[in-house]
């Protein structure tokens, strides 16, 4: 305890103030999403406002209590944190309440948490405290293994919870390794599989007919990969080295198209097909699968440049929208503050990710950066995946805007998540490596 | 190290790049695009039509003779359903599962934003267990209608009905919307904008569960509903059901009117229906029954059945004789039967008589002289001239025009002239002797009951008319229109009028008068019998009358359909109706009872031959 005159001292208050201007934004997108005039007063714990009042309140005491430990419990007690974390989410599989249909809730009275929250500070931990040990190289393949374990455990969990939103944010941490070494192509990897992934459904919805042959969509992509694969190998002929690398790219991409169609109807579930399907176009549901995204996107287009004022939308007041309080918050903004409003969050939110970077940037603790980059990425992937999913980018996955979307369990994790990571940015002089 | 911290670059500007992307198309979806904007409107803006509660209808008197109640249209907006229980829907209002898919998919096709009729007129006592219901099932709700009630059960054909517009009229009016009411016949008809009020709309902000949330702007743009005019007709209820009394079980029509104002008092024309009987839904039921009755209930023949005048139209010729100078009060004609027949009584020798006794032969030679003026030496001729003249003076009368009543589908009769029998017999091919039936109003002559009634009224005032009309006063307005204040002069000197009253009276009220059940003991009546020749059937018993004789408060037609003389039946009808108007009380019930026990339906003997 270094610092006992002032838990404060050399906190950044950049990354503080940005917190609660968030939370602040949060609570009143909230409560103007949930407003009726029977129940005004704020503090009425029977409305979702009211509640997170409590939530908010809650969440203060926690990074103030965060802020008093000492900046090196977090690396110490990293792995224990992280085995305790395995120990709930198993116990939320055998003993936990299904809500929605995900089996990740743990109820108490009529209080509910939702350990898988808590899941990604504690894998942060515990793989900034793997990457940051001894000779510890990314390069090398049992780092990489190791580290895909430490990622994967949680994230199977999970997927075990039937909760595929908050599986899909440990591919994150993709940002972390790609930060401390990971090559570069596995990134451009993933965009590319992202990329064939896509064009192949769009392709396959339809037959084409070249001289009197019939070829399908996947048949067609093949054949003009297989061209560009020629070209390119006759291009690099004499390198044979490139050769090589043409004829693997082609075999894995023939091999990613023909899979497309068992990974579409065998590992995602129906639903969660169709959404994808509705982002791409191919299928039209606007009662459906389409209703979210369609009066979503109906509620943040009507705000137009200025938004209708505080409490003023229409489309999130009368429960166009679903789930506006949670997955759905940004419709609020979005209707009642309009282009402006959203610019302005979306602003907030970058400058908070730039922020926690250049926070990052300027340890000397690789444990802390790796940390920092964990938590930029953790809450960018939130950011990315909601917001985009409220605009019809994304395809609907229910994962909670941070610092903003209604909830105790979500608030509460963004919230330790992040002021670990202010703690260790505020005592970084004292570590010196 | 160095060159992996560059990456920080890289995921720096990954950041960046998804925030521009977000930004862009946030900016597309806000500010560029509007069609959100409209979707948005189209989610939570319901135009509420605000149905105006349609005019009451009063009586000259104050008693009230149509009123609303209240009926409730199920109305769907099909974007709006949710998935729901079907069959549950179906039993609480009470409808089957195909029609509910018909009903349904018929709203679809129309339009799956805009409201359309589910089902139509619920009754109160029905939507009360509707009501509670209704909001588990979103896209449904409730329009307030009103449907009319006639508590008197009378005088439907002058009040009319109303009914849904049909396309035709909502493409050439835009007032009116698919759904809408408007009148069809009658009052309701000819004074449908009075009573219909002005439509209002409500524009509503309602939820994803349609339940209304609130006003749009504060209501700003939102138009009332105006009330509908409450009328006061010129009817007497009592006097209108009383003629309805007296016309029970026979054919014909009654016309009264006030003479110094044209105000129509009573307008009966048998058999009568019960107006309750075309109200809502049932109209789809009763109304092809009742136009396929082969007596015709809802022809009223008070307007539309022309028949010829028989001798109530001697009064006229007389007029138009003494005017045009052929003959004086003072003028006699002997009864030659050879000319056209007549019943033996005392030759008149003068007008006055000719009108008590209803001379044939007398007018076969007036209008002998009224038609050959000796202005041509030619015959044919002469009788061209004097026709064209004599068939202008009579159309002063209001007869075989059109009178301008506010009662809509009103005959105009028939009054012959040049051009019709030119085109009848051929030019230069007919005369007086041709034509002469016209003398004693039979022939081709044809008038409906109102202008009858009208022409007693003309002798009542003693040489003009006001356009017989129906409204008496609009509530707040106090004023009808100025046509009905305009003086009709029919282009006879009030002079002439003398002998044809003095004679109305002893048709009366003198031994040898033809209508001697028509006195009244208390009042001076004037009357004049008719008969109008019938080609189908027993004639028609017809009766002209005022009363009193000074200053007359009452002119009256009366027909009675295959009743033969008009002294019979249509006298004593007559005299009833005017004793009731004038006294409030009748006298002589043997009378009374009389034509009340009369049942004259039966009394059809020559049809087809």
């Amino acid at each position: 305890m270094r610092n006992q005159k002032s838990i404060f001292a050399n906190i950044d208050n950049v990354t503080v103030i940005l917190y609660v201007i968030l939370v602040f934004i949060g609570w009143i997108s909230i409560y103007a999403a949930v407003y009726n005039e029977e129940h005004q007063s704020i503090f009425d714990i029977s409305e979702r406002y009211g509640m997170q009042l409590l939530w908010i309140a809650a969440a203060f005491v926690i990074a103030i209590v965060i802020l008093m430990f000492d900046g090196q419990f977090f690396p110490t007690f990293a792995y224990p944190i992280f085995v305790a974390l395995l120990l709930t989410l198993i116990g939320v599989l055998l003993f936990g309440a299904e809500v929605k249909g995900s089996k990740s809730w743990f109820k108490i009275g009529s209080f509910a948490l939702q350990p898988s929250e808590f899941g990604k500070f504690a894998t942060a931990l515990a793989l900034a405290k793997y990457l940051s040990g001894f000779n510890i190289k990314m390069q090398d393949m049992k780092t990489k293994v190791i580290a895909s374990i430490i990622i994967g455990i949680p994230a199977v969990l999970i997927l075990l919870q039937n909760d595929t939103g908050s599986t899909l944010v440990y591919a994150s941490f993709v940002f972390v390794l790609y930060r401390e070494g990971l090559s570069g192509n596995i990134l451009l990897l993933g965009l590319y599989t992202a990329f064939l992934f896509v064009i192949s459904l769009l392709m396959r919805i339809n037959d084409f007919t070249f001289f009197g042959t019939v070829l399908s969509g996947d048949q067609l992509l093949i054949i003009i990969l297989a061209l560009i694969a020629a070209l390119v190998a006759y291009i690099t002929k004499r390198a044979k080295r490139f050769w090589m690398i043409v004829v693997a790219a082609f075999v894995f991409s023939a091999g990613l198209i023909y899979s497309v169609d068992y990974i579409f109807e065998n590992v995602l579930e129906p639903h969660q097909s169709k959404r994808i399907n509705v982002l791409l176009g191919i299928e039209s549901d606007p009662k459906g699968a389409g209703y979210n995204v369609n009066q979503s996107l109906i509620a943040i287009g009507s705000g137009g440049f200025a938004g209708k004022g505080f409490m003023e939308g229409t489309q999130t007041k009368f429960d166009f929208v679903p789930e506006q309080s949670t997955d759905f918050i940004f419709c609020t903004i979005g209707e009642e503050w309009g282009f402006l409003g959203s610019f302005v969050l979306i602003c907030l939110y970058i400058g908070l990710f730039l922020r926690i970077i250049y926070l990052a940037e300027r340890q000397r603790s690789i444990f802390s950066r790796i940390y920092g980059y964990a938590v930029a990425s953790i809450l960018f992937f939130h950011f990315l995946i909601n917001i985009g999913m409220a605009i019809g980018l994304a395809p609907v996955i229910g994962i909670p805007l941070p610092f903003i979307s209604y909830g105790g369990s979500s608030l509460w994790s963004f919230t330790i998540l992040l002021f670990i990571f202010i703690k260790l940015d505020a005592e970084r002089i004292n570590v010196l490596r | 190290m160095n060159n992996l911290s560059d990456r920080k670059i890289v995921i720096a500007i990954i950041f960046l790049v998804v925030g521009f992307i977000f930004l862009i198309r946030l900016f597309n979806v806000q500010v560029i695009n509007d069609k959100y904007k409209f979707d948005s409107d189209q989610n939570v803006l319901r135009e509420v039509i605000q149905y105006p509660a349609r005019g009451l209808i009063y009586d000259r008197n104050g008693v009230l003779l149509v009123y609303n109640e209240a009926a409730y249209d199920l109305m769907v907006i099909p974007r709006q359903v949710k998935e729901m229980d079907t069959l549950a829907f179906c039993e609480l209002i009470g409808m089957k599962y195909e029609d509910f898919i018909t009903k349904f998919n018929k709203a679809k096709n129309y339009s799956r934003y805009k409201p359309s009729v589910f089902e139509k007129e619920i009754s109160s006592k029905s939507y009360a267990k509707i009501q509670e219901k209704l909001f588990e099932y979103p896209g449904f709700y409730a329009q307030t209608r009103t449907l009319r009630k006639y508590p008197r059960e009378s005088a439907a054909h002058i009040l009319g009905y109303i009914g849904e517009v049909d396309q035709n009229l909502i493409d050439k009016n835009p007032y009116y919307r698919s759904g809408d009411y408007i009148g069809k016949s009658g009052i309701e008809l000819s004074y449908e904008e009075l009573l219909r009020g002005k439509r209002g709309v409500k524009r509503v902000l309602v939820d994803v569960h349609n339940r209304e949330k609130g006003s749009y702007l504060d209501g700003e743009m939102d138009t009332m509903a105006v009330t509908g005019k409450t009328i006061y007709l010129t009817i007497d209820a009592i006097l209108q059901e009383y003629g309805e009394q007296l016309m029970q079980n026979k054919r014909g029509s009654i016309v009264a009117i006030e003479p110094a104002t044209g105000e129509i008092l009573a307008l009966v024309s048998a058999p009568a229906y019960n107006p309750n009987l075309l109200v809502g839904r049932d109209v789809k039921k009763n109304y092809p029954v009742l136009s396929s009755d082969k007596l015709k209930p809802l022809f009223n023949r008070a307007l539309m059945a022309s028949y010829p005048p028989g001798s109530t139209f001697k009064t006229v010729q007389a007029l138009i004789g003494m005017q045009d100078g052929v003959i004086t009060e003072n003028t006699g004609f002997p009864c030659i039967k050879s000319n056209v027949g007549c019943h033996d009584h005392p030759t008149a020798t003068n007008v006055e008589s000719s009108i008590k006794m209803s001379c044939n032969p007398y007018y076969f030679s007036v209008y002998r002289k009224i038609l050959l003026q000796n202005k041509s030496t030619s015959l044919f001729k002469d009788s061209e001239i004097g026709l064209a003249k004599w068939s202008k003076q009579v159309k002063k009368f209001g007869l075989g025009v059109d009178l301008g009543t506010d009662l809509p589908a009103i005959k105009k009769g028939f009054i012959p002239d040049v051009a019709f029998y030119d085109k009848w017999y051929g030019k230069g091919r007919w005369a007086f002797s041709t034509i002469y039936s016209l003398s004693i109003g039979q022939g081709e002559i044809g008038v409906v009951p109102l202008q009858m009634a009208n022409l007693s009224a003309i002798l009542a005032n003693r040489g003009y008319y006001y356009t017989p009309h129906v409204l008496k006063r609009i509530e707040k307005v106090d004023t009808i229109p100025s046509i009905f204040k305009i003086k009709h002069d029919v282009g006879i000197d009030k002079i002439y009028f003398n002998p044809i009253v003095e004679g109305m009276q002893k048709v009366v009220e003198e031994a040898g008068g033809t209508a001697r059940r028509a006195k009244i003991d208390s009042i001076q009546v004037c009357g004049k019998t008719g008969t109008a020749q019938n080609p189908h059937g027993e004639d028609h018993s017809i009766f002209i009358a005022f009363a009193p004789k000074v200053n007359p408060k009452i002119a009256i037609a009366v027909y009675v359909e295959n009743a033969g003389f008009g002294g019979t039946w249509a006298a004593p009808i007559a005299s009833l109706m005017m004793e009731k108007y004038l006294t409030g009380a009748i006298k002589d019930t043997v009378k009374e009872n009389r034509i009340l026990d009369a049942n004259l339906m039966d009394v059809i003997p020559k049809e087809g031959q």
